[in-house]
């Protein structure tokens, strides 16, 4: 074993990397959730992204029009969600797990051709002499721009949350649907833009994964991102930082215990393959043990009757 | 007061269906009158009001604002008109604070800091204090209200609709209620209230409009009318006072001995240091501002809240262990207040409702099996008895009105012949004559030497049927004194005054 071997510039840079796709979806759900619908269907949606994604980028041969496609799909499925939650009042339960299914079926047969297809390359951000200095400049200047973009996001979602109207409103309608719809809000209106957000969000998680991550498609390539997404967004007790936070860490031992399989450390691989998730929500699990309680009106469906 | 009405409506109708909520009503209000809307559950008050509101839609019929034409589509449009709502509840977002609850009912909310001193100006204008950064799940039901009214008053309303705002203040807090309302009303404000409580309507109001399925029955003075006579009106036949005779307390039923408990939720009440003994064919009231214990109270005595040993006896037994299956099996018997949800599973026919609670002393169930012959003849003897409006005990729970839901839970514990009977709340939401119905059965039961607790937030109630009153307070309870002779002052005081509010300074 050669633990010289692992270089930390290059691994911090790759955990950066590996945790974006995590970031965008969870981002995505947790302001459903703030809402106060639970959409199971991350994972349908993710891979909707991605099979969309890379399909428009190969056709086109440019990425960014690949992420805006991922980011339509994702938000056409959930779109799919909210019609049946929002207005046919089915099961949000039910209805995610279907979506997810589903998602992960048809974007097998989307993808058919595009099996061991090269997809282009996004090119990083130029930040000219910001890149050239040691250590800082290839951990945090040679990335893609979705990647910034997802960190920008996690600022925008927590600052709208916190200091707009829209964000208030939008806890408000997940807090108590009732008393919303009581003071003149619209909240099925409301809620459906935020699964159309949430699905556009883990669509463009999914094309990070088949764009950026790996870059190549196969079948159910995004291999539980999305529930580990909804796993993050409890444990994050439903605030964003925590939530990078959570993801950042996540990325961190995906990448490392890569490092260590290659470092050929004496542990079994398998050990080593289920460590992020072990230690991701130990570590949550003891962070969200303040209670932060989940918006009140969670998965209750709303009908505006009375 | 001037010619011109501040808000007139003519005609108006609005049909559910199978239903006509409001038919052909028509109403004026000036500005600066405090005017009541009374009638019986069900009458189509909430329908006229949330039309005002824009919340429903008329079919038919037009209202007039300032003589002009006022149809608003949405309670947005209603706000900037001028009306204002405070809403007997569903409006308020316990995770949110006080001035985020606010923020959310106003159209152009100024930022937060801003917003917060302006509530602090208005709350000390009108002398109702209030911290516009406490979180709203933390507050007691009066300065939930407060905020409400705050959130209504910072838009300079020209007519204030209040649905049922004393159902849960202390008469301190009500006196100070009526306060700001009668400076509001002498700066202007029209104010249109809804209330069961005709005695407040006759010393609040100026003139009352009476509905009755729908329609308008009369309108009349209420500081010339007599209480009886409006809720004659209401109901549309003479009402019943219950009775009861004389009787002498048996032996010792129910003994408390300092019951402490902490709740079981998060925004709930620990009860502390309970002791109390009720004896058969006793009726001990138990009041108190909402929030206070009352429910952890009935938890701890259904078994639904398990208590240490020797707190909770019954007949000389310990049963603080017992859950309730056991509990009733012995006759202790229990009618929740939240009768959605807790006294009744909403999506459950009446007949499964009935199953329910009546399995073991009705002896529906054999070894597992369920008898559900016996649980319909069971649920339809309940339906008869107590005047249950229903087409049948196939329907829904949630299908029935909150009244005739309440009848049936009251009536399914009633009519299992229980040692010992906890109601909380057993009147609430309910009108004037189905609820003198479940009094006078509620005394018919302690006649036949029934140990009874009722816990409620009407002390006019407690008053007609309870032989000694105890208040919740902070999760002690007072020493019982009997009613006969209790003031309402004194009673105020044993419920812990008016929380620190203040008069308003007019």
């Amino acid at each position: 074993m050669d633990l010289s071997a692992i270089n930390p510039i290059l691994f911090v840079a790759g955990f950066l990397v590996a945790a974006t796709p995590l970031i965008f979806a969870a981002l995505g759900e947790l302001v459903v959730e703030k809402s106060g619908v639970l959409n199971l269907g991350v994972e349908g949606m993710m891979i909707i992204g991605a099979i969309c994604g890379f399909a428009t980028a190969v056709e086109t041969g440019s990425p960014l029009l690949g992420f805006a496609a991922a980011a339509v799909g994702g938000a056409l499925l959930s779109l799919l969600f909210a019609f049946l939650t929002q207005i046919t009042l089915a099961n949000q339960v039910a209805s995610g797990l279907a979506l997810t299914l589903f998602g992960l079926g048809f974007s097998a047969l989307l993808g058919q051709s595009y099996v061991g297809v090269k997809p282009p390359r996004l090119p990083d951000v130029n930040f000219g002499p910001l890149h050239d200095i040691p250590v800082i400049g290839p951990i945090f200047f040679s990335h893609d721009i979705i990647l910034y973009l997802g960190f920008a996001l996690v600022v925008a979602v927590w600052a709208v949350l916190k200091f707009t109207r829209m964000g208030l409103i939008l806890r408000a309608v997940g807090e108590s649907h009732e008393a919303a719809h009581a003071l003149g809000y619209k909240v099925v209106r409301i809620r459906t833009l935020a699964i159309m957000f949430g699905g556009a969000c883990a669509g463009l998680g999914g094309a990070y994964i088949s764009l950026i991550r790996v870059p190549q498609w196969t079948e159910g390539m995004t291999a539980g991102v999305g529930w580990i997404a909804l796993a993050l967004v409890v444990f994050a007790s439903w605030k964003p930082w925590r939530l990078l936070l959570g993801a950042y860490l996540f990325g961190g031992i995906t990448q490392l215990q890569l490092n260590l399989q290659g470092a050929g450390v004496a542990i079994p691989v398998e050990y080593l393959a289920m460590s992020p998730y072990i230690i991701t929500i130990l570590v949550l699990v003891i962070l969200s043990a303040d209670k932060s309680a989940a918006p009140a009106s969670l998965g209750r469906i709303f009908h505006a009757s009375n | 007061m001037t010619d011109t009405p501040l808000l007139a409506l003519s005609g108006l109708t609005k049909a559910y269906p199978g239903v006509v909520a409001n038919d052909d009503v028509s109403l004026r209000i000036a500005p600066g009158e405090v005017h009541a809307l009374l009638g019986e559950n069900g009458a189509g008050k909430s329908t006229l009001v949330k039309m005002i509101y824009g919340l429903v839609k008329p079919d038919s019929g037009t209202m007039q604002m300032h003589g002009t034409s006022f149809a608003p589509q949405e309670p947005r449009a209603a706000r900037a008109a001028g009306v204002g709502m405070v809403f007997q509840h569903f409006s308020l977002f316990d995770a949110l604070s006080v001035a985020e609850n606010i923020a959310l009912g106003m159209e152009n909310a100024p930022r937060l800091r801003a917003l917060s001193k302006q509530i602090r100006d208005v709350s000390e204008a009108y002398g109702l204090p209030l911290a516009p950064d406490r979180i709203v799940g933390d507050l007691s039901a009066g300065e939930r209200q407060r905020v409400e009214i705050i959130r209504c008053l910072l838009q300079d309303p020209k007519l204030l609709i209040m649905d049922e705002p004393t159902s849960v203040l202390t008469p301190q807090e009500v006196e100070i209620l009526f306060k700001t309302l009668r400076k509001l009303s002498a700066e202007g404000t029209a104010i249109l209230y809804i209330s069961h409580k005709l005695e407040e309507i006759r010393s609040l109001c100026d003139s009352a409009t009476i509905l009755r399925l729908g329609k308008v029955v009369g309108h009349c003075t209420p500081s010339e009318t007599t209480a009886r006579d409006m809720a004659e009106m209401m109901v549309g036949s003479t009402l019943k006072t219950p009775t009861r005779a004389g009787k002498t307390p048996g032996a010792v039923k129910l003994d408390l001995r300092g019951l402490s408990a902490a709740s079981p939720s998060s925004f709930g009440m620990p009860l502390r240091d309970i002791t109390v003994q009720v004896r058969a064919g006793e009726i001990l009231g138990i009041g108190g501002v909402a929030g206070n214990g009352q429910d952890e109270l009935l938890s701890a005595l259904s078994g639904e809240l398990l208590t240490a040993a020797g707190m909770v006896g019954f007949e000389g037994q310990d049963v603080g262990q017992l859950g309730p299956t056991a509990r009733r099996h012995l006759g202790i018997l229990t009618a929740p207040e939240e009768r959605l949800g807790h006294a009744a599973a909403p999506d459950m026919s009446l007949t499964e409702n009935a199953m329910l609670t009546g399995a073991v002393r009705e002896k529906l169930e054999r070894r597992g099996m369920l008898n559900w012959p016996a649980a319909k003849r069971f649920a339809e003897r309940i339906i008869a008895d107590f005047d249950v409006r229903t087409p049948g005990p196939g329907n829904a729970a949630r299908s029935l009105s909150g009244g005739n839901l309440q009848k049936f839970v009251i009536g399914r514990e009633v009519l299992q012949r229980p040692q010992v009977l906890v109601v909380n709340q057993p009147t609430w939401g309910v009108d004037a004559s189905a609820a003198a119905s479940i009094r006078q059965a509620l005394l018919d039961l302690a006649e036949n030497g029934t140990a009874m607790i009722v816990i409620s937030q009407d002390l006019d109630e407690l008053m007609e049927i309870s032989d000694r009153f105890a208040a919740l307070n902070e999760g002690r309870l007072s020493e019982p004194r009997p009613v006969q002779g209790l003031t309402v002052d004194e009673i105020g005081l044993m419920m812990g005054g008016a929380n620190g509010m203040e008069v308003a300074h007019v």
